[in-house]
């Protein structure tokens, strides 16, 4: 099988998979995977700037708020309904990634992940200083009854679950297909050497930029996703904590693979949801399981498999 | 030897990706399904860690001597009351989670006892979604406002609205009507600045200044030089890590000389009065949910509150004089578990299937009188806006210690109403 095909069928396999379990799980975690399917093309929006391009982002957050505040209060005050409202998120979305790239990209390394530190700190200090119309902290609830797409009910864990599939299947296929066309390998050129891909007469600010733009996009996705199948708005998305999870996840899940950020998404999930029953120290049951896993498995579990098992894994 | 040791590493690492893998399958299930003839199972989301940890660790204290009391006068409609504790990391996501966890994992009867807001607002549409009647002990204006569901009730303490509004008349009658008021630059602090200067204005009064202070600070001296001269009374509320230190730059700040001052407890909540920097605060007045410092006037049924939570006079853990608790608004974990009791007694609960009629039980009860399960005082259960109104405090710092100068009446807390969850369907 040529790796195109084994890349489909993974790729294909891997969403069958996900469909059925739509069916086969119980309520719990039905609902915990429906969530993990969102937070994953969160991740894989971040994995698009930090996987394959090589740009260390501190501050993701910022794009995840702007798609979840976005559709929020396109729908709240504006009163869309939430196909529209969805594309509000994006257009917010994409428009802050590519001011934050226009001005983030003139810096590299530690100044880049600085700058976007930066920048998603003032976009969390603005939903808290513009709280009368944000709620700031305390957030806002969108309303069960306008949570609906072509009378499809969204928070019917089903449709809720078939919909966080269909944001995370579009998400894995854009970006296994864009590694697969010459954008995305340059994308990987930028990343192993800038400046020989910029001698080989690529356009590398273009690319990043483009990168940038489509992985805050992505997140923003995630972020609108959030808000329509959870019906919860607040700030808490857009603090740190947020900007740093996807960084986790990826790290954890496979950096430069495809499917790594939902791997990790998912070990991360339940690695807190089980180790929370134990003990309420469950954050140092997670942080020696990082430790173990950036000592022993650096690449990440899909990245280790690649490495020594499976090297044509996308 | 390396060789060895990587390949026992790797071995060790596979081995907890398919622990991991195998756990999260749905083939296996560690939990048992609750029964009707079983114990009524509560799911209590828990702030154990992040910022609401300090108010976690004695709302659960409370909760757990509330079940005891409870069990050991026959539980509820005869069955045994459990508690099923889930840290929600004082996040928002996490308390969504937690709350689907109690529905479908553990199989709880209802959830109960959220305190910071953001995780109630995080919360309550799942609540919503799961049909699961989720009784929060927040104090926030969330539930009232409208903003809410017909699943979330506040029964067991009152709101921010009401606490404020009580406030004024006092305020102004006894300390000064031009005030200046210092408050978090976030939504908890913006519903202090608008009830109160609202509040303020009925009362003759004006706020003369607002002074936000965002939520990243950690120092507060550069804005007191904003506090107006003619200030007759300085109002301040401040929540989280900053705190004590929020309250000894404003005693460095004034000295001896200084206008009246008027705190929220939640400024000092779970904070040693007798800490070093507070002494200015003697003379000064908070407002108290509950009175933390046993009164000459206690009640039986406030003595036997403190003796079952394992709270002494001044406030702190029996075991330990240097844990202080969070006296004024731990009580609600403890009233709303009684509600609970009482609801699900009138409604003849015996499982989920009776969920509706368990809320319509507590929408229907009204008027609950100060007793053993409300030991704060005598509360008024508005059935429309799913919240509870009751007696506010105001105490003076004398000698030290808290003592209560005025109670308000039920009376001053209420407002309009600003929703009617009852037209709301199940």
């Amino acid at each position: 099988m040529s790796i195109d095909r084994r890349s489909i069928a993974l790729h294909v396999g891997l969403i069958t998979v996900l469909f059925v379990g739509c069916f086969a799980l119980n309520d719990y975690h039905q609902g915990n995977v429906a969530r993990i399917l969102v937070l994953a093309t969160y991740a894989i929006g971040y994995n698009v700037m930090f996987g394959y391009t090589g740009l260390l982002s501190l501050g993701h957050a910022m794009f995840f708020a702007a798609g979840l505040y976005g559709l929020g209060m396109a729908m709240h005050y504006g009163g869309l309904p939430a196909i529209p409202a969805f594309v509000v998120g994006l257009i917010c979305a994409a428009v802050l990634s590519a001011l934050v790239a226009v001005l983030a990209l003139r810096t590299i390394g530690v100044a880049f992940m600085i700058v976007t530190l930066m920048f998603a700190q003032s976009v969390f200090l603005a939903i808290l200083y513009f709280g009368d119309w944000t709620r700031g902290d305390e957030g806002f609830v969108i309303a069960q009854s306008t949570r609906q797409v072509l009378g499809l009910d969204l928070t019917d864990p089903v449709t809720r679950y078939l919909a966080a599939l269909a944001l995370f299947s579009a998400a894995l296929l854009i970006t296994a297909r864009m590694m697969h066309v010459r954008f995305g390998r340059v994308l990987i050129a930028v990343r192993e050497n800038e400046e020989r891909t910029r001698m080989l007469g690529y356009d590398v600010f273009r690319h990043k930029f483009l990168a940038v733009v489509i992985s805050g996009t992505i997140s923003g996705a995630a972020g609108a996703g959030y808000g329509l199948l959870f019906g919860y708005v607040g700030a808490t998305f857009a603090s740190v904590q947020y900007s740093i999870f996807p960084l986790l996840w990826v790290l954890l899940g496979g950096a430069g693979t495809t499917i790594g950020p939902l791997v990790g998404t998912i070990f991360m999930f339940y690695l807190i949801d089980y180790s929370s029953a134990l003990t309420n120290a469950y954050m140092l049951i997670a942080g020696v399981v990082l430790v173990l896993l950036t000592l022993f498995a650096r690449a990440g579990i899909m990245g280790e498999i690649r490495k020594r098992w499976a090297p044509w894994l996308p | 030897m390396t060789q060895k040791l990587m390949t026992n590493r790797r071995g060790l690492l596979m081995g907890a990706a398919a622990g991991g893998l195998l756990a999260s399958s749905p083939l296996v299930s560690r939990f048992a399904h609750a029964q009707s003839s079983g114990p009524i199972k509560i799911g209590f989301q828990q702030h154990s860690t992040g910022i609401g940890a300090a108010y976690g660790r004695w709302y659960g204290r409370t909760t757990e001597a509330a079940v005891k009391k409870i069990n050991e006068e026959g539980g509820i409609n005869g069955r045994e009351v459990q508690i099923v504790a889930e840290d929600d990391g004082t996040d928002p996501k996490r308390g969504a989670e937690v709350v689907e966890k109690f529905a479908n994992q553990h199989d709880c009867d209802v959830a109960f006892g959220t305190l910071f807001s953001h995780v109630v607002f995080g919360s309550a549409p799942a609540a919503g979604e799961l049909k699961m009647p989720y009784f929060v002990v927040s104090e926030g204006h969330h539930v009232a406002s409208g903003a809410l569901n017909r699943y979330t009730l506040q029964p067991g303490i009152t709101d921010v609205k009401s606490q404020v509004q009580a406030m004024a008349p006092y305020v102004a009658k006894n300390l000064g009507k031009k005030v200046t008021m210092v408050f978090p630059d976030f939504a908890f602090g913006h519903d202090h600045r608008d009830f109160f200067t609202a509040a303020i204005e009925a009362q003759g009064g004006e706020v003369l200044k607002h002074i936000a202070i965002p939520p990243t600070e950690t120092s507060f001296t550069k804005y007191f030089p904003q506090i107006p001269r003619e200030t007759e009374v300085l109002y301040h509320v401040m929540v989280g890590p900053g705190v004590l230190t929020f309250v000894k730059e404003l005693g460095e700040f004034f000295g001896p000389s200084s206008p009246a001052i008027f705190g929220f407890i939640d400024s000092l909540e779970a904070v040693d009065l007798a800490s070093p920097g507070l002494e200015f605060l003697e003379n000064t007045y908070f407002w108290e949910g509950n009175p933390r410092y046993a009164q000459a006037d206690q009640t039986e049924y406030d003595k036997a509150f403190r003796a079952a939570v394992g709270v002494d006079a001044n406030g702190a853990s029996v075991s330990d004089s240097a844990d202080v608790s969070t006296y004024a608004h731990m009580f609600g974990c403890w009233e709303t578990l009684h509600v609970i009791k009482a609801g699900m007694e009138a409604s003849d609960y015996k499982g989920p299937e009776d969920r509706a009629k368990l809320i319509e039980a507590v929408e229907a009860m009204g008027a609950m009188d100060e007793s053993a399960a409300h030991p704060q005082g005598p509360k008024i259960f508005n059935g429309k806006t799913h919240q509870t109104f009751g007696v506010q405090y105001i105490s003076q710092v004398q000698n030290g210690k808290l003592v209560k100068v005025h109670t308000t009446s039920i009376e001053d807390t209420m407002y309009p109403d600003e929703v009617d969850y009852t037209t709301q369907s199940f």
